[in-house]
């Protein structure tokens, strides 16, 4: 079989002139978005601009293609940077740390690595196993989902630097924490048994090279890729990413977007002052447990969360709103029942969501 | 006769990787079985932690992620 005969098209072509010209579009269709989506709304479908409606209307025209192109370069900038880790390298660095100094890397790599929410227990298992601490690996397991990489890159392109730069902290500070309480509290006799009896095999070294692409080489010859190759799979990466998640996560953009048109268009302006700002101290709380059953994608959150802000909801309410329903989800819960007994599943649950009402709470003391 | 092992708990990127390695393997034509193999213990057993992987005749080829039809071809070898 041809070394490169049989790369996919994209591949082949030449990387860079392509991401540069596809850059510059990208930049010209989101310069051209505002002043589409007002002609659209006001002149081609005659809605006034002072209408509920047409407020409504105008905030999902424009707000739909600006939040999926930014979507797509937070995705592709971040499939790029996850190609640099998998678990299995992530392990190998976690394995044997102190305590302290392991919570604070496993949730520093828990941002990182790329993993798939449904491999979580097996990933559990190969930490634990291979002799990272349970507080350690908590600590990973709970940075994951609660600095969403998608959730961040939107914060930063819709909210500034400010914003995402708090999620991010306050995420990595309860991750940090709840593994490190977690692991005081000794609580490795909740893990099942049959989890310490599985027989573990080191994991094969195929999947610590980057991915194999077609032509190249994945097990036996031990290849070092040339800088050039390197940089044109790690676009290759980058662009798979795009077409995996926007291609899934979009339809939750979307959905998103129209509750946000909605709150946008027909709430008044600091209605939701009284029950979801400062003042209501319960707010906080109240926006936890509404999260925990809602599902939604990270993508589908933030544009609902910029809209409540817009009338007036408090940022910490909200904050701790998003981070609910991204972190605190039920099918977690039940994936992760395989391996915890009750009483550790419980605690990390009980954990975490102390973590997120202290966020709240912080958030709307200080800003 | 290829041995070919799709590791995975059955969540919808296990049910893809499968689809595209019989869609390989047809396409090249190689006599092969495929198996789903869906119990966390044989799965650690083999060493895999990131869902879904592939394994061919026994050797995990890839572990974490879904790679396209040309790839997995590559991958399952001639």
């Amino acid at each position: 079989m041809g070394a490169t005969s049989d790369h996919p098209v994209v591949a082949r072509v030449r990387p860079l002139p392509w991401a540069i010209a596809l850059g510059l579009a990208w930049w010209g269709l989101y310069r051209s978005l505002e002043p589409m989506s007002r002609w659209l709304t006001h002149h081609a479908m005659g809605l006034p601009a002072d209408s509920h409606l047409g407020q409504a209307v105008a905030f999902f025209i424009y707000e739909t293609p600006k939040v999926l192109l930014l979507l797509t370069i937070v995705v592709f900038v971040v499939g790029m940077i996850r190609s640099f880790f998998t678990p299995e390298r992530t392990r190998a660095l976690l394995a044997g740390r102190r305590e302290s100094v392991g919570n604070v890397l496993a949730a520093g790599l828990g941002v990182a690595t790329p993993f798939c929410s449904c491999s979580a227990v097996p990933l559990f298992i190969g930490f634990v196993s291979a002799g990272v601490p349970l507080g350690v690996t908590l600590s990973f397991l709970i940075a994951a989902p609660m600095v969403n990489e998608i959730a961040l890159g939107l914060l930063l392109s819709l909210f500034g630097w400010k914003i995402a730069a708090i999620y991010l902290g306050t995420g990595l500070t309860i991750a940090i924490v709840a593994g490190w309480v977690i692991g005081r509290m000794k609580m490795e006799r909740f893990i099942e048994d049959w989890v310490r009896a599985a027989p573990v095999a080191p994991s094969p070294g195929v999947t610590d090279q980057p991915t194999p692409r077609s032509g190249a080489p994945s097990s036996g010859d031990e290849m070092t890729p040339t800088p050039g190759t390197a940089w044109a799979d790690r676009l290759a990466d980058g662009r798979a990413a795009v077409v995996d998640i926007v291609g899934r996560v979009w339809i939750f953009v979307v959905l998103g977007i129209a509750v946000g048109a909605g709150i946008h268009g027909y709430v008044p302006q600091d209605f939701l002052a009284a029950v979801m700002g400062r003042g209501a101290w319960w707010s906080v709380p109240v926006a936890v447990v509404l999260g925990v059953p809602m599902y939604s994608n990270a993508a589908g959150i933030v544009p609902v969360v910029q809209a409540l802000v817009a009338k007036g909801a408090a940022l910490g309410t909200v904050l701790a709103f998003m981070m609910s329903v991204i972190a605190l989800s039920l099918p977690e819960a039940i994936l992760l029942r395989k391996v915890l007994r009750p009483t550790l599943l419980a605690t990390f649950f009980a954990v975490v969501a102390t973590g997120i009402l202290a966020t709240g709470y912080l958030f709307n003391a200080i800003l | 006769m290829k041995h070919l092992q799709i590791l995975g708990t059955g969540c919808a990127k296990c049910n893809l990787l499968a689809e595209r390695t019989q869609q390989a393997a047809e396409a090249m034509g190689v006599e092969h079985t495929l198996e789903k193999v869906t119990d966390m213990r044989k799965i650690m057993a083999m060493g895999v932690m990131s869902t879904p992987a592939l394994a061919v005749d026994g050797v995990v080829k890839v572990s974490g992620k879904v790679p396209d039809v040309e790839t997995l071809k590559s991958l399952i070898g001639g």
